[in-house]
């Protein structure tokens, strides 16, 4: 008999799509980590010797930490211990690039079977693309288009070389290498990311977007982006990712700084679709990441919204730290966890100058046997007069296996501030998939739609290319699963 | 009276956790004809309703059914939908976040492409909700609001023959779309459910009182009682249920079974 739950099951159950594996020649440093493999990574990035110091600093310390056996614990997520030691930590194709017309054909292939061809010329307007493959960036489209208006949209590396002056003022400045145990791995190892700087007063035309891929075995991912807002700027900002199917796990520890002076706005939107595992839990990428903006300036704004879908394990709070007066940030987030899933995610809001206020918006399925936790914290410091916080958080169980969680911290020491805070959870009821069954629509539509309604108040955050996309996303990571 | 049998209810018995509901049903219905099924609660009337959706918590003892001639029973609930069986809810289910309109058009377009018939694209979609609301008297600005959330139990009736007028089924059944309803909104319910009259159509009202019949005349009225129906008759077998209540039936349906 076809329950609801069962047919939950079959729609969870589909295939991920951007399993494959390119054959492309990489150069690979061998797995292990130590000072000598940082100091090759460096030397292969040329990079000026305080970056190397600033590397070496966060090794020492990450190393300290695993001494300690300081590997963060806390969170609602479940892992055997991980072999640092048998991760590569560079992996890059051998044949590099000197312009678009000189990618390896391979890999042009490759984000075209991922529906991002770099032929700028065949973009949809309005978006220009960076792409990370595995330790590096091998494209960034309409970089010339972009600089025309002073703004600076290029790979990590190339940041450091051409504009050295602000990597060094800015890098680590909102997420130091102290900052937690994956932040100090990152800071030590990273190798490519991308960097975008938008000058005073400018608008940025398109949306900026950095698509990585994970494409060598027992490879970590590392990347670091550094986006810096100045006065009066505005930057819409988009990643996505992929990776093949592997019956190991993968680690990818990235780190993201968010910069937003004087009546500056960062949107920053993520679709993570990382591989998740097999319905048995084998395999799939962890995704531990540390992403935090800081409203420098009075009345920014930084604006999360992620749609988390894949990945074995996501560990990540995109957090907002509001010190201008009247800034705002904001949280929107739907997580999806089906089979052995496991997610950890929410945000934390700092309010230290007047008037700050924040939302989070956070809406999480489960489905199969995944596990998904809702974390955040809201802290008003004093002196944060008139700040205010509203947080929602909806949980919406398909299924009897998989567990839905919230954990709220809230801390206030300003008696001026509001903070609302509203959670609920529900199922997909039988009679919804009836109700929408009776009236001609397949079960997986009906799902599809259903979840897709339970989301909406996310999904219409997410610029309009993406929102599609994420929509497809959300109705193909539940196929096979209905309850 | 004599258009092809749309439907044939053949000696269906039907159980849920371990209890028999319906304990032996026959009834023809066809094209063109409006059949009432009365009754007193707990009767079986809304678990005919749904088991002819093909709700799937209920289980088939024995029986048959057929609809256009073929097995309704093994069809699936979308798979009946789209051939042309439309159920109004006795209540109808809210799903937040999704907007009447948008669930209409897939619901809409699922039922054409069934039928080989081209998708309407948005604004022939809108055109076409906007003329069929008008019907009802449903406020337009129920259309962009999210399906039954937050409606009032007049405004979800209404909806359901609002998409009963757009999905043009070809055999409606009603479960108490009375219910519930004041008598302005029984009376617009009442001109809706009878602008859809059609040669082509059947139509089965499932009712507990006669007063919808005052607005929608049926040619054949059913008593149901205790999973049985015990007596079929004209409209005026609703008028004689209206003032016996439905006491007479049992005892009538209790002496026939003793003989």
């Amino acid at each position: 008999m076809a329950t609801p739950t069962n047919i939950i099951e079959e729609l969870v159950n589909r295939e991920y799509r951007y399993g494959f594996v390119t054959p492309v020649e990489e150069e690979l440093l061998p797995p292990g980590l130590n000072e000598e493999i940082i100091r090759m990574i460096s030397a292969k990035k040329n990079e000026p010797e305080w970056l190397l110091e600033w590397r070496l600093r966060a090794y020492r310390y990450w190393a300290k930490l695993v001494e300690e056996g300081a590997e963060p614990r806390w969170a609602n997520v479940t892992y055997p211990p991980i072999d640092y030691q048998a991760i590569r930590y560079y992996a890059a194709p051998k044949r590099r690039p000197k312009s678009l017309d000189e990618i390896d054909p391979e890999i042009r292939r490759t984000y075209e079977r991922l529906g991002i061809p770099l032929e700028e010329q065949e973009r949809l307007a309005g978006v220009a693309v960076d792409a990370v493959f595995d330790s590096i960036s091998v494209a960034t489209t309409f970089r010339q288009k972009l600089a025309e208006l002073g703004i600076i949209f290029c790979s990590f590396s190339e940041a450091v070389q051409e504009h050295p002056e602000l990597v060094r003022k800015w890098l680590g400045s909102v997420v130091p290498y102290t900052d937690n145990f994956f932040a100090a791995l990152n800071s030590a190892v990273f190798s490519d990311g991308s960097f975008v700087y938008v000058p005073p007063g400018v608008r940025c035309p398109m949306e900026l977007s950095t698509y990585f891929r994970i494409n060598a075995s027992q490879t970590g991912q590392f990347e670091r982006t550094l986006i810096i807002a100045d006065e009066g700027a505005y930057v819409s900002y988009l990643e996505g990712c992929t990776a093949p199917m592997r019956d190991e796990n993968q680690l990818h520890a990235a780190v993201v700084e968010l910069i937003a002076l004087d009546n500056a706005t960062i949107k920053y939107s993520t679709v993570q679709n990382w591989y998740p595992g097999d319905r048995e839990g084998r395999g799939g990428i962890y995704n531990f990441v540390t992403k935090r903006g800081k409203c420098l300036g009075r009345n920014s704004k930084i604006s999360w919204t992620q749609v988390e879908v894949g990945s074995a394990i996501t560990w990540k709070y995109p957090s907002c730290i509001l010190i201008g007066d009247n800034s705002v940030g904001e949280f929107y987030s739907v997580a999806v966890t089906n089979h052995y899933q496991q997610a950890d995610t929410g945000t934390k809001m700092i309010h230290i100058g007047k008037n700050t206020r924040s939302t989070i918006i956070s809406k999480g399925i489960s489905a199969g046997h995944g596990q998904n936790t809702y974390r955040g914290m809201v802290k008003i410091m004093k002196g944060a007069i008139g700040a205010r916080n509203y947080s929602q958080c909806d949980s919406l169980l398909l299924g009897d296996k998989c567990g839905a969680h919230t954990f709220p911290y809230i801390e206030v020491h300003e008696p001026t501030a509001q903070l609302e805070h509203e959670a609920t959870t529900s199922k997909i009821s039988e009679e919804q998939l009836f109700y929408c069954r009776q009236r001609g629509l397949s079960a997986e539509d009906a799902v599809s739609m259903i979840v897709n309604g339970f989301c909406k108040e996310v999904l219409r955050e997410l610029p309009m290319e993406f929102a599609v996309e994420a929509q497809k996303l959300l109705g193909i990571s539940l196929e096979g699963s209905v309850g | 009276m004599n258009g092809a049998a749309l439907l044939e209810i053949r000696n269906l018995r039907v159980r849920i956790e371990g209890q028999e509901i319906l304990k032996g049903i026959t009834l023809t219905v066809r094209a063109g004809e409006v059949h009432s099924i009365m009754g007193p609660n707990g009767s079986g009337k809304s678990t005919l309703a749904q088991v002819l959706a093909g709700r799937e918590v209920y289980e088939i003892v024995e029986g048959e059914v057929l609809y256009e001639g073929e097995d309704l029973l093994r069809m699936s609930p979308e798979e009946r939908a789209r051939r042309g069986i439309f159920l109004a809810f006795q209540y109808p289910v809210e799903i937040p976040g999704v907007s009447n309109l948008y669930f209409l058009k897939a619901a809409m377009n699922a039922v054409r492409k069934y039928r080989g018939l081209p998708e309407l694209d948005a604004m022939e979609f809108l055109a076409l909700a906007r003329e069929r609301a008008k019907l009802v008297e449903l406020d337009e600005s129920l259309l962009q609001r999210a399906v039954n959330d937050g409606f009032s139990g007049g405004e979800k009736k209404r909806n359901e023959i609002f998409q009963m007028a757009l999905l043009e089924p070809r055999l409606a059944i009603l479960d108490e779309t009375d219910s519930g309803l004041d008598i302005d909104a029984l009376r617009v319910v009442a001109q809706g459910i009878n602008a859809l009259r059609h040669p082509d159509r059947a139509i089965v009202l499932i009712t507990h009182y006669q007063r919808l019949l005052n607005y929608v005349t049926p040619d054949v009225v059913h008593v149901l009682y205790d999973g049985r129906i015990v007596k079929s008759g004209g409209k005026e077998l609703a008028l004689e249920l209206e003032e016996k209540g439905y006491g007479w039936i049992a005892e009538e349906a209790i002496g026939s079974a003793r003989t």
